[in-house]
Order: structure tokens, then sequence, then C-alpha cells
């Protein structure tokens, strides 16, 4: 079952290649179809409990093919399944060159992202991880906007650089324990833990980079605005909605546990830099002009309110790590639908140039108002319980400053109405003429749309199945 | 009756669904008929709900669980009081009257229908404030509220102005909510709790292990939620500019029902606040130093609906002091009296504005009384009301403030005394200038003056009605022992030991107030019975400018912010990290031309073929070993 979720997705794309014209965008719209039943299964048979995988890989190195699916898999599985075919359905009508490798590409960095989400060896983990990057490094490459080459490679060197840092602390950890299975997530874990607390102490930024750079956290962002900005608005989903988790999940099945005392060691500073993250990226936020920069700044405020809950220590925390987590992906993934649709027809992101979307296109302007408000965590949106469940995970954590923290970030709420609402008032609002003229909402992007906001609203509302579905994480984590 | 607490919000929600889904196609009349028979129907309910609980009632009905993980269990639950139940009747009935008159005042606009939507989810959202039963479901009613406030001070979205008023006023209450925030969290850290019960149970055991200081804490930052909420110094200036909105939401938002969210929340802490003196305080000099400052501005504005408001920041003042000596039900009481006469208020205000073709300066008004008596007369009530005339229900609302003040702290009754006494003037300048004397606005102006349709004047005369007898709940102790109001409330609320004062000093004190009210109205009259409005100097320009607070927020908070933002933008993202980080990459890229190893541009295909020749190696591990 869970090969099939890698499977599907990585033979579809391979043969996406194989076929002229626009057939590929049907296949990759069966294909994620299929994915998403997939994991809608994997996440119901989770609830009795983790579903596992495992058969010789390379005995040699001491790898194998494991995959397990716990709760938080499930859940990321699960969200990758539902953002493919929105993101496919929603660019159903636009015309892309050779939308054979486009699609093709698309599919196998599904394939690798759900590897990681599923991977139970880390040398697995790390080949996945690197199999997600690569196509998304094509897409943006041949796909992308003016400053393409440039940025895509900033993006790549840089993402790059930290992979191999990780690999180099995963293949010490290995070395620890001789034998076919000495990448064994088990095995990982023990040898990791049994390091003195000086040794944890340098392994852990060896592995953290890699993990810091994709989330990404505070200094590590600045590839993130340039990447969203020159990729097509397909791949910035992915990027945003699906990659960034993988740093947020390395960080929880790949780190918290392999070096528990050097964890302990860094806390406060790692949370220091993800509250100093909230804030200033939030500052960055409301001084944009385009939007989709606007968006990733608002996404990195987010991602550091994440992390600093990821290291908190607690109980409530982690599990509204794994609520956020979920309902992150999906309400940016509203975020860029509507970007989308605002840039074909009104061919710019510049919100100075914007105007008026509340008379032409009431319908979209509603979506972007929902979207909206669950991006500033209204209660009664998908946003609030877990960033209320966040807040209280950083508050009661176990540092003496989790006051301070919890107050910092919390900054972040006030600020994050501030540039969200002014993206509101300059793209919705307002009497722009030139804007007067569009068409509302098509029946695809509809069909889109609504998917997310009927998510938006439901996980905001009774929240208990998202809940449930994580519910064993933190327990599983905290020792 | 009160298991079937859940409907009275389920009918606005239904409104809501209904006029939001169909805004397009529903046709205006009937979108107004649904959305004020919703709310007409939570008021039914309401109504039974009041005799139930009259009769000594007290339950929680629970939905289902809505957060549910490990120490953390907070229910979607409601709480049924006496305390709970008087808001419903406010919320509810004030809201009828303010739909029906809606149905009227929005119907040339093309909006109609979203705006009944707009409002239905509004009663929700409140109706979900008062009833919950712990402060996550309250927190949920508060921000609910706010993001209707936000849009309906924005309805006419084309205009920049308003749009720019509507998100002020949502962002300054978010400042506040951070505070309602880490008070949640605090709470919910040193009691394990969020639903009254059990955290009002602990703190009356007594034997919770939490310090003096920090009972003050959680009460400050609560109150800081208040503040915003209730648009308390120095978070009150987004509530003047949300004037912008239609003028029956300035009624039922902006002066009867939201922004009494925050003297609600205090009045459900009070076993809180009963143990935080430190905090009740600082909630006592807050109210005071709002009530005299909004006043002060009152008394210089030109606009009918910013008096108004700066009059219900006052007001709201007032009621803060109350609470801020533990009287909280006086402060509730003012509550109550305060809705019925300012919501008149304001729609015999919106029936002004109507009248005169949108026209709010008050300078181009004059002798309106001749054209419009129903509006007049009820104007001329609640301008009697809240002037505090003996009679009149904000007499005996006020007066038992200012007796709590005087038993409480001299210093604050005699500023509050003040402040009443300004309150009569404004009013009264107000009440002369719109409707005595001469029309001083342009013919064409004067010849459509017309007093206003039955679906405007009915919730008119209502209101007055009621703003004439609605004080009588709570009568003075030395006219009658029994405080109607008082009582009813003793269920829920325990007032902080209220001392018991002589019959002579009431005496006194009611014959002040009295004669401040009389003295100060007829100052009010008759100082603009001949208006001149020659350009403001000196102090009176400084009133009119309303202190320049909104140019002083812009000076020490926004610009700087936004600067500092531009700053952080150019120079430390661009140039520091960035750099950093493009130098690093240079150097790399240096490196790797030296020593061939590298080839700019090539890197990626070396990773390519890298991850190929492990897919390679995976299927050929696959399929022999497998």
């Amino acid at each position: 079952m869970l090969t099939l979720l890698i499977f599907v997705p990585l033979i579809a794309g391979i043969f996406s290649f194989l076929v002229k014209g626009n057939g590929a965008k049907g296949l990759a719209l069966a294909s994620s179809l299929a994915t998403l039943a997939l994991s809608a299964y994997v996440a119901f048979e989770t609830g009795n409990g983790p579903l596992g995988f495992s058969m010789p890989w390379i005995p040699q190195l001491g790898t194998q093919f494991s995959l397990q699916a716990d709760g938080m898999s499930a859940m990321l599985c699960l969200l990758t399944g539902i953002v493919m075919p929105v993101v496919i359905i929603a660019n159903w009508n636009k015309e892309v060159e050779r939308p054979w490798s486009f699609y093709g590409l698309m599919l196998l960095s599904q394939a690798g992202i759900t590897g990681v989400f599923l991977a139970y060896d880390a040398l697995l983990f790390y080949f996945f991880w690197e199999l997600a990057l690569i196509p998304v490094y094509f897409l943006c490459s041949r796909w992308g906007g003016e400053r393409r080459i440039a940025v895509t490679f900033k993006f790549f060197v840089y993402t790059f650089l930290g992979s191999l840092m990780m690999l180099a602390g995963l293949i010490y950890l290995a070395t620890l324990t001789p034998g076919a299975d000495s990448y064994s997530w088990a095995n990982i874990t023990r040898a990791g833990a049994s390091l003195s607390p000086e040794n944890q102490s340098w392994l852990f930024w060896l592995i953290f980079i890699a993990f810091a750079i994709k989330m990404p956290i505070f200094p590590f962002h600045t590839w993130q605005p340039d990447t969203y900005e020159q990729s097509p608005t397909p791949v910035t989903i992915i990027l945003s909605a699906l990659m960034v988790k993988m740093g947020m999940f390395a960080v929880v099945r790949w780190l918290l546990p392999v070096v528990p005392s050097g964890v302990a060691f860094w806390t406060d500073t790692v949370i220091v830099l993800s509250v100093i993250g909230i804030v200033y990226a939030s500052l960055l936020a409301i001084v944009q002009t385009d939007l989709k920069r606007l968006v990733a700044y608002s996404s990195i405020a987010h991602m550091g309110l994440m992390c600093a809950a990821a290291f908190a220590h607690s109980e409530v925390g982690m599990h509204g790590l794994m609520v956020q987590m979920f309902n992150h992906g999906i309400n940016i993934t509203g975020m860029w639908l509507i970007v989308s649709m605002v840039e074909n027809r009104w061919g710019t992101r510049d919100m100075s140039k914007l105007g008026g979307m509340a008379t032409s296109a009431p319908q979209m302007s509603i979506a972007l108002l929902i979207i909206a408000f669950a991006n500033i965590a209204l209660p009664l949106t998908n946003g609030f319980i877990g960033e209320f469940m966040l807040f209280n995970g950083i508050f009661q954590g176990a540092s003496a400053f989790s006051m301070t923290y919890m107050v910092v970030a919390g900054v972040g709420i006030i600020l994050g109405a501030v540039y969200t609402l002014n993206m509101v008032q300059k793209t919705a609002f307002g009497n722009t003429v030139p804007m007067q003229v569009a068409k509302d909402m098509t029946l695809n992007e509809s069909v889109a749309m609504a998917l997310i906001v009927v998510l938006v609203i439901f996980l905001g509302v009774y929240p208990k199945p998202l809940l449930e579905l994580t519910s064993g994480i933190s327990g599983a984590i905290l020792p | 009756m009160t298991d079937l607490v859940y409907l009275i919000p389920l009918f606005p929600l239904i409104g809501f669904l209904i006029n939001g889904l169909g805004w397009r196609t529903i046709p205006k009349s009937i979108g107004g008929i649904i959305g004020s028979l919703a709310v007409l129907a939570s008021f039914a309910v309401s109504l039974g709900i009041f005799f139930e609980v009259r009769s000594g009632v007290s339950k929680t009905v629970t939905l289902f669980d809505f957060i549910e993980t490990g120490s953390l269990h907070i229910p979607l639950a409601f709480q049924v009081d006496s305390l709970s139940a008087l808001f419903l009747l406010i919320i509810t009935g004030i809201g009828f009257l303010i739909h029906v008159y809606s149905t009227s005042y929005m119907h040339d606009d093309e909006g109609m229908v979203k705006y009944f939507a707009y409002l239905n989810l509004f009663v929700f959202s409140m109706l979900l404030l008062v009833l919950g039963a712990n402060y996550l479901v309250m927190f949920i009613g508060w921000e609910g509220v706010g993001l209707c406030s936000y849009l309906l001070i924005g309805f006419w979205f084309k205009n920049r102005d308003y749009t720019n008023a509507a998100k002020k006023a949502f962002v300054m209450n978010r400042i506040g909510d951070l505070g309602f925030l880490v008070g949640m969290l605090l709470i919910l850290y040193h009691f394990g709790t969020l639903t009254y019960s059990d955290f009002f149970g602990q703190l009356q055991n007594g034997n919770a292990p939490v310090s003096n200081s920090t009972y003050n804490w959680i009460a400050i930052c609560l109150f800081i939620g208040a503040m915003g909420k209730s648009a308390q110094i120095p978070l009150y200036t987004w509530l003047p500019d949300a004037m912008a909105g239609p003028t029956p939401v300035s009624a039922l938002i902006h002066a009867a029902t939201m922004v009494t969210a925050g003297i609600y929340m205090i009045a459900r802490s009070n076993a809180l606040y009963n143990l935080a003196p430190a905090a009740l305080h600082l909630v006592a000099w807050i109210g005071c130093a709002t009530a005299l400052l909004a006043a002060t501005i009152a008394i210089k504005q030109y606009d009918i609906k910013k008096v108004l408001a700066y009059s219900t920041v006052s007001q709201l003042g007032f009621m803060f002091m109350a609470l801020g000596m533990g009287a909280y039900t006086t402060a509730v009481f003012h509550v109550m009296t305060h809705a019925f006469f300012k919501a008149l208020l304001f729609l015999g205000s919106g029936s002004v504005i109507h009248a005169m073709g949108g026209e709010q300066d008050i300078r181009k008004m004059g002798g309106l009384g001749k054209h419009m008596k129903i509006t007049q007369i009820t104007f001329l009530i609640g301008c009697l009301a809240i002037a505090g005339i003996p009679g009149f229900s904000g007499f005996f609302s006020k007066d038992e403030i200012l007796g709590s003040t005087f038993a409480g702290n001299k210093a604050i009754y005699v500023l509050g005394l003040i402040g009443a006494m300004m309150t009569a003037f404004y009013m009264f300048r107000l009440y002369t200038l719109t409707f005595t004397g001469t029309f001083r606005g342009t013919h064409e102006q004067e010849h459509h003056l017309h007093e206003s349709p039955a679906a405007i004047t009915i919730p008119l005369i209502i209101l007055a009605i009621l703003s004439v007898v609605g004080g009588y709940v709570g009568l003075p102790a030395v006219i009658s022992e029994h405080h109607m109001l008082g009582s009813f409330l003793s269920s829920s609320v325990t007032n902080l030991g209220l001392h018991e004062m002589e019959h002579s000093t009431e005496w006194m004190l009611l014959g002040i107030s009295t004669v401040v009210a009389i003295v100060f109205s007829i100052a009010g009259f008759a100082a603009n019975r001949k208006p001149s409005f020659a350009p403001n100097t000196g102090l009176s320009k400084v009133l009119e400018n309303k202190w320049y607070v909104d140019e002083l927020y812009d000076s020490i908070i926004v610009r700087p912010i936004t600067a500092f933002s531009n700053i952080l933008d150019r120079f430390v993202e661009k140039m520091a990290i960035d750099g950093l980080v493009n130098g690093i990459g240079k150097t790399v890229r240096w490196g790797g031309d030296r020593t061939r190893l590298l080839q700019t541009g090539q890197v990626g295909f070396y990773i390519f073929m890298m991850v190929i020749g492990m897919t390679v190696l995976f299927a050929i591990s696959f399929f022999w070993i497998g």
C-alpha cells in the first residue's frame, strides 16, 4: 500500500515523458486522484496503528527499503494527495509548454515528497529528499520568470549544500552501528542518543541546517521569496505547501529523536531565531508590493511559529504543529490559487496596480477574504486551532523564557493582520477602473477553490478528525 | 427550554447562510425579511430562556469537543445563566429592531442582501461570545464580531477611507486580542482549564497555588483585550473612524452590543477580578480617563455620528469605572440602558442623515424638528436619558455608577461628575444644533426634508419607550429596597462588597446628579441656540482635532514601523543576509572555477546523474533481490 503511494506518481511521471500533447495533463490528474484515494485509505488505516513495509535494498551499505506511516506521515501524505489534484485542476485551462515534461516532473517530485514522508531508513530518506528537489529545480529553471536561472541556481546550491551536510551527518551516525540495517530509524536514533552531548551538539547543526533552509528559518530564508516569485505558480504551491513541510517533518522525525541532547542544548537558540524570524518576516511582508513576495514572507512567519513550537518541547505544541502543518498547506495553496488567478486576469502581481476586484470578480473576492482570514487564524477557520495550540505549546515550553517567546511571537498576529488586510484592501477593494473588466472564476478554478474553502471552514469548526489522526505523535516523539 | 439554547445562535447562522449563499439571486425585500425573522426567532427563544433563568436555572450545554488533545480539553459549550440571559435579550431584542430599521434604511443599496448576511453573521458571533461556557468560545465570538465589524465598516468598499477605517478597527482590536490570548494561556497554564465553572470554582476554593500578582496579571491581560473591543485608552481611536459603516451598523455594533463585550468579559470574570485589586484599580482609572477624554472631544465635533461615537467611548468609560469599583451589576445595568438610548440616538441620527440626503455635518442642519416630529421627540428622549435627567433610564444607571465611585474612590467620583456635566452639555448642543433654530443647509436639501417611513420610526418609538422605563429595573436603594436587576444577576455575578451608604448621603448624591444634569443640559441648549461657526482656535481647535491622538499614533507607531520595515527590506534582507549568502556562493564558484571540479551550471546535471544512479541501483536490487 505504502509503496503504491510512491510508485503511482513515479511511474505515471516517467510515462508522462512518453505522452505527446495534452494527454499528460489527464494522466497527471488520474495519477493524482489515485494517490488521493490511496492516501485517504492510508490515513484511515493508521487509525489502527502505524503501517509498515520493509525489504532489503542495498545491504552492503546497510540500508533497507523501509517505509512507515504513522499519523504524521499519513497526514502529510494526505495533504500531498489533496494539493496535487487541486493544483492540476486549477491550472487545467492554462497552456504550458511541453506539458509532458512539465507534468512528468511534477509527478516525479510528488513521488519524492511522498517518499520523504514515508521513509523509515535514513539513506532512503536522503534519496527521496533529493528526488523531490531535482524535478523542482528543472521546473523552476525551465518554466520560471525572467530571473529564473540565477534564482534557481541560488535555490539549488543553497538547498543542496544543506543536503550534503545532512548526508554527512547521517553517514557518520550509520557507521556507529555496522550491519545490514545501520540506516534504519531505530539504529540511527540509538546511535545518535548514545553520543556524548558535545558530539550531539555539533551533529545537531550538521543535520539541522538542511532542514532550516528548507523550512526556512531566519536567517536561512533568502532563497525563498526569490524562488517563489520566479517559479511558475503550480511549482510555487508544491514548494510552499509541501516541500516546506519536508523540512518541518524532518525536524520531528530525523532530528529531535536523533540528537536529543544536542536539541536540548540548542533549543533556546533555535526558538530565538524562529521568533525573530516571525517578527522579521512579518515586518518585511508589510512593505512588499508583489503579491507573491508578500505571501512568501507571510509563509516564513508562519513556519517560524511552527518551528518555535517544535522545539518548545511540549505535548500541546507538538500536536498543534501536526495540525498546523496540514492547515498551512491548505491555506497557502488557497492563497497561491488566488494570486495566480489575479495574475492570469490582470497580468500583474503588483498590488499598487490592482484594486476593485470585489466589483468585477465578487466570487474570487469572497474566496480571497476567506483565505485571508484563515491566514490570520480567525477562529472557525482552520488556521486558528493550530495557532492556538502552537502558542500554548511555546508558552508551556521547557525554556525559562517561554513567556517572552510567546509574547514576541504574538506580535506576529498583529502584524499578520496588517499585511494580510493590506493585501485584501489593495486587491479587492477600491475602484480601480482597469480591474473592472474581467471574468470571475471559471468552473475548474471554482472546483479547486471550493475544495480549499470547504476544508478551511470544516476543519475550523470541527477539527476533531485532524486532531485524532495525529494524536499519537507527540507522545511518540517527546520522551 | 435551556437545552434548546443552541437554537439562539443557530437561527442567525441559518439566516447568514441563506442570504450569504444567495446574495445575488434573493430579492432585496426577501433578504431583509429572512434576516429579521432569524433574529426574531432567536429573541423568542431568548425570552423563554430568560423566564426559566429567572426561576433559578443555571446550566452548561455542551455541543461537541472542539479541541481535544492530551492535557487540553476544550468543548464547544454554552453557559445559560442570568448574565448571559440578559445579554441575549439585549442582543436579539435590539438586534431585531435594528434589522427592521435596516430593511428601510438600506433599501436603495445594491448590496442589501449581502448586508443582511453580514448582520446576521454578526448577531451569530455576538451570541456565541456571550453564550460561551469557556474563554475559548468567548474568543471565537470575540474575533467573529471583529470580522463582522471589519466587513460592515468597509461595507462601501469602493471608498478608500472606509476600508482604511475597517482595517484600523481590525488591527487595533488585534492588539487587544493578543492580551486576551496571553490571558487565556496564563489561565490554562496555572489552572489547566478555560471553562468558567472550573476556573471560578478553583478561585473560590482559594486553594489554587497561585500568587496575587498572577491574578493581577491575568486580569490585566484580559482587560487589554477589553480595551481593544470596548474602545478604551489607548486603543479607542478606531471607534470614531468606524462610523464609516452604515448607520444601523453603528447603532447595533458600535453602540449597543459589540463594544460592550469588554464589559461583559470583566463582569463574567468577576470571581477573578475580585481577587485582583491592582487590576481593578487600573480598570477604574483607564475608564475614568477615557470617559473624560472622549467627552471633551465630543464637545467640538461637527459630524452628528462622530459626536455620538465619542459619546459612546465616554459612556463605555463610565461602565469601566463601575467595573473598577467592583460594581459589576452596575456596569451591566448601564450597558442595558445605554443600549436602549444609544441605539435610539444612532437610529435617530440615521433618520436625520436619511432625510438630509447623506449629509452628516450638523453645521448644515438646524430646525429639522419642524419636518420630522417623531425623530425629534424620540431623539430628545434619548438625550434626556443619556444626560441623566431624573425619571429617564440613564439617570438611574449613571447615578448608580457615580454612587459606587463615591463609595470607592472620591477622586474618580469628582472626575466622573465632570464627565457627566460634559455629557449633558454636548448632547444638548447636538440636539439644539440639529433640531431647533433655522435650517442652514441648501434649498434643495430643505425641499427634501421629510419624516422617515414606519419601518424606521417604529423602532425609534419602541427604543424611546425603553429609554424611559428601562431604568426602573434598578431603582436606588433610598427609593426601593428591591433592586430587580441586581437580584436577578446575583446568581452569576458577585460584586465586590459595596459599601452601604447612609440614606442622607445617597439623597445628596442624587441631588447633585440631578442638578448637574439639568444645569448642563440647559447650558448646552442655551449656548447653541444662535450658533456661529467661526474657525476654532486654541483649545477648541485641539478638541476639534481630537487632541491630535491619531496624528501622534501615526508619527510614533505607524510611520516608524513602516520605515523600519523598509530599512530591513533594503539593507538587512537584500544587502546583509542575501549579500552574505551570495558572497559565499561566489567564493565557492570562484574556487570551483579554479579547481575545475565544478562547472557553473552543470551542478544540477551531476546531481541528477547521481539520483538516476541511485534509482538504477535501487531498481536492480529491487528486481534482483525481490
